[in-house]
């Protein structure tokens, strides 16, 4: 019988640490697929964040380097300066991206810097127990907003994706969604391109994926899916927000 | 004296309320207490354990290698502590989720079916309370009008209905708290 | 408040500081002191007090700067990776003289280490961490009614010196739960905070909060002043607390929780007739070398005991001078030291000192 599904090669067989039904397992696959559909594992170096993926460098089956909290653009800069063939990704959170490392991303993306980012937003601090994130939404209760995010006190998400879309230097910048297969088929799609443009040398490249946390959202699994769907969608609109080649997001 | 309590389960069974609740009703008794949670990403969906200590003089060391008194909700954290428990001391375990008894024969071990008496009583979530109404049985760590002071205490203002089933499933506890 | 709560180590330090008049606190999560800003999110909105989780350690910090050189009454916390991404901002706090309240609930290092209690930050918090000549105060609290009473009197240190003042806890501390009584304790004469940035409209002249002074004889001669004011504070502020120490043949010198540990081990040692006893440094600095040189002349040996690996030892040395043998017993990475090891390595001490 022929195998028509299978772990991709790129990830590491053994279990995660991931709560049940969170959706970092399928990003990570999703990557680990691109991974080995690309056949650039063996020059891959990958950079983990601090947040819930601290643990990735264990799961990708390529070089891992584990960064300091929101530092992962800055190590990974370096990295691809030193290995200019090796292909470089970070994986951040958007603690880790959005708030204490907003301004190595801003810089490097700026600066055009060869590399790739899997953006992870799940509108919380997973890892430390379901605080306030940069992209929580408005009116959301979290443990260090417990009265519900108010904008006048704590201001507004940030949407990375735009915000980056108006600089000079990235390549390529999309918004996906994992929670929906049509939307995961997607989001492998404009992994894809990141990758590939950077393997083309085109410049810096960044995938942000809307993502769940079941448990610091206090949802079930399936509740959660619906809630990206619902309330995330809306404020974060899925699409391509630049692309060199097709001119999407492009300066007129 | 200084008893020391491990109390250990998956996260969700409540251990930790457990756990507080004993210091609680300990500081009502006039006791030193202390309570210390294990902590970490091993949290995550796995086993987690606190220990409180109730003493007559101020509590040194809030972590202990060997305590007097284990209770166990689960088959892991009977693995884990078992050997734990100091000679002479009790080991308490959940035989609705333990079905091979412990094997210590030089402390007292007292089997107790939490699971299922909470579900007697209409709510599984109790099963900590039946635990601790075995602990108390067997060790008189605190008079129960403490217990129902601390559990007033620990009840959010919403949830104050919830008092009686707490204490019908403690004394549960303590009538089924039987020495195999 | 005044009767007895059970709180957590976190949650009382938040409580004893809303209570000591801190109404602004800038924070950043990170374990394991989340309680710690996650309480103070709930409680500063009901004393119409300020709470504000920062993008990074870095920038809670610099508000902590802001709201300080404003005159308010201002406290962050964070563990040891923040820590020392706010090390910049205290070297500014030490240099332009603001009263603050940082709070450092240690876990397990270097890099990122563990989230585990540790106390591997001594040499961080007590020389220096951050650059330039400046001290800090540091009290290492080693029970939970001492951390409420201390995070007071932090404050009123803060203000009296014109020091920022760091509480040195670890994730023992900060998780573990213990009774607390928040009671009021005497207030201290305090000076007018005349030089705050609140705008000319509330002072004759203009007010400058500033760390800047290009010309070298000018800093020398602030870093002089700043000199004469941590020799104030070493000739007034040494605190320490000792236990069966009178007849004690064997010292163990050991502070915060790893204290706690080993005053188990001291009760029970003594217990079994051994002459042990316990010195406690409840402020690391100024370190109380006062009390401790007292001790050298009646004690045959100390054991300094850490959750580290070896950096109090090196401030014992120097208050011992060589004069006493001075032996060390460290777990680090987390690990928790057992009364049962600490013992035995007193005894192993005894045993060579007889
Ligand atoms: C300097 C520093 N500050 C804070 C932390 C604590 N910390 C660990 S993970 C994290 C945030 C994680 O949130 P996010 O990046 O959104 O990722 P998620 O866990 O949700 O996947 C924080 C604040 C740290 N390790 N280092
Ligand atoms: S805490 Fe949230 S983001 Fe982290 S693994 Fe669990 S569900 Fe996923």
């Amino acid at each position: 019988m022929a195998k028509v599904f299978a772990r991709p090669e790129s990830l590491v067989d053994m279990q995660s640490h991931y709560c049940p039904g969170c959706t970092h397992g399928i990003i990570h696959r999703l990557i680990a697929e691109v991974m080995d559909e690309l056949k650039f594992a063996d020059r891959a170096i990958g950079v983990a964040p601090v947040g819930c993926a601290v643990l990735g460098y264990m799961y990708f089956a390529c070089d891992m380097h584990q960064a300091a909290h929101g530092r992962a653009p800055a190590v990974a800069t370096g990295i691809k300066r030193v290995v200019p063939d090796g292909v470089v990704f970070t994986y951040q959170g958007d603690g880790d991206l959005a708030s204490i490392g907003c301004a190595e991303i801003v810089h490097a993306a700026a600066r055009g810097e060869n590399i790739t980012t899997i953006f992870v937003n799940n509108g919380i601090y997973g890892m430390t127990g379901g605080q306030m994130a940069p992209t929580t939404l408005p009116g959301d209760k979290t443990s260090t907003s417990p009265y519900g995010r108010d904008t006048h006190k704590q201001g507004f998400p940030i949407r990375v994706a735009e915000m980056l879309a108006t600089l000079d230097g990235p390549a390529y910048i999309a918004r996906v969604s994992v929670h929906s297969v049509p939307n995961i088929v997607r989001a492998r799609r404009a992994i894809k391109k990141a990758f590939e443009y950077q393997i083309a040398g085109k410049g810096f490249t960044l995938v942000e994926v809307l993502s769940t946390c079941p448990t610091n959202w206090g949802l079930t699994p399936l509740e959660a899916l619906d809630k990206v769907a619902k309330d995330m969608l809306p404020y974060y609109p899925l699409g391509e927000y630049k692309d060199i080649e097709s001119g999407a997001g492009a300066k007129k | 004296m200084t008893f020391e309590v491990v109390m250990a389960g998956f996260g969700g069974q409540g251990v930790m309320l457990m756990g507080q609740i004993l210091a609680y009703a300990g500081m009502v008794h006039g006791k030193q207490v202390s309570w210390m949670p294990s902590y970490g990403p091993e949290m995550r969906g796995g086993t987690a354990n606190c220990t409180v200590i109730v003493a007559d003089e101020a509590v040194g060391s809030p972590v202990v290698a060997h305590p007097y008194a284990v209770v166990a909700l689960n088959r892991p954290s009977l693995d884990k502590f078992e050997s734990a428990v100091r000679p002479g001391g009790v080991l308490i375990y959940n035989e609705s989720l333990i079905s091979t008894p412990p094997t210590r024969s030089d402390i007292k071990v007292v089997a107790v079916a939490a699971n299922q008496i909470a579900d007697e009583l209409g709510n599984v979530k109790v099963a900590n309370m039946v635990a601790l109404g075995a602990l108390l049985e067997v060790t008189d760590l605190v008079p129960m009008e403490c217990i129902i002071a601390a559990l007033k205490k620990a009840l959010p203002a919403h949830r104050q209905d919830m008092l009686a089933v707490n204490l019908a499933a403690i004394e549960r506890g303590k009538q089924a708290a039987v020495i195999p | 408040m005044s009767e007895r709560v059970l709180m957590k180590g976190n949650e009382a330090i938040a409580e004893a500081a809303i209570q000591a008049g801190c109404r602004f606190f800038f924070g950043y999560p990170i374990t394991p002191q989340n309680e710690l800003p996650e309480y103070m999110s709930r409680r500063m909105p009901q004393v119409e007090g300020t709470f504000l989780q920062a993008e990074s350690e870095v920038a809670a910090i610099n508000m902590v700067y802001g709201a300080a050189g404003a005159g308010a009454r201002v406290m962050t916390s964070s563990s040891s990776p923040g820590i020392s991404l706010k090390q910049e901002g205290i070297s500014y706090l030490a240099g332009a003289e603001l009263p603050a309240v940082i709070v450092n609930i240690v876990r397990g290092g270097p890099g990122l280490g563990s989230i585990q209690p540790s106390q591997g930050a001594y040499f961080q918090a007590v020389k220096g961490g951050g650059h330039g000549d400046y001290r800090l105060l540091v009290l290492a609290p080693a029970n939970l009614q001492e951390a409420v009473d201390l995070v007071t009197e932090a404050f009123d240190l803060a203000d009296l010196y014109r020091n920022p003042v760091l509480i040195l806890g670890d994730g023992l501390l900060g998780q573990m739960m213990e009774p607390v009584e928040f009671r009021k304790l005497p207030s201290r004469e305090l000076p007018p905070k005349t030089w705050a940035t609140t705008g000319m409209r509330h002072h004759p002249h203009k007010n400058i909060i500033n760390s800047l002074v290009l010309d070298a004889p000018g800093l020398e001669k602030h870093i002089l002043h700043l000199q004469e004011k941590y020799a104030r504070m070493n000739l007034h502020e040494q605190r320490a607390k000792s236990l069966h120490c009178a007849d004690a043949e064997v010292v163990i010198v050991a502070y915060g929780s790893t204290a706690r540990i080993a005053k188990t081990a001291v009760m029970s040692l003594r217990q079994s007739g051994l002459k042990v006893g316990l010195f406690r440094p409840v402020t690391l600095w100024p370190f109380p070398v006062n009390t401790l040189s007292e001790l050298v002349p009646k004690v045959k040996a100390f054991l300094t005991v850490e959750m580290n690996a070896g950096q109090m030892v090196e401030d014992v040395k120097l208050a011992v001078n060589g004069a006493r043998p001075v032996h060390f017993y460290g777990r680090m990475g987390g690990m928790v030291p057992t009364p049962e090891e600490i013992s035995s390595e007193c005894v192993r001490v005894l045993g060579g000192v007889r």
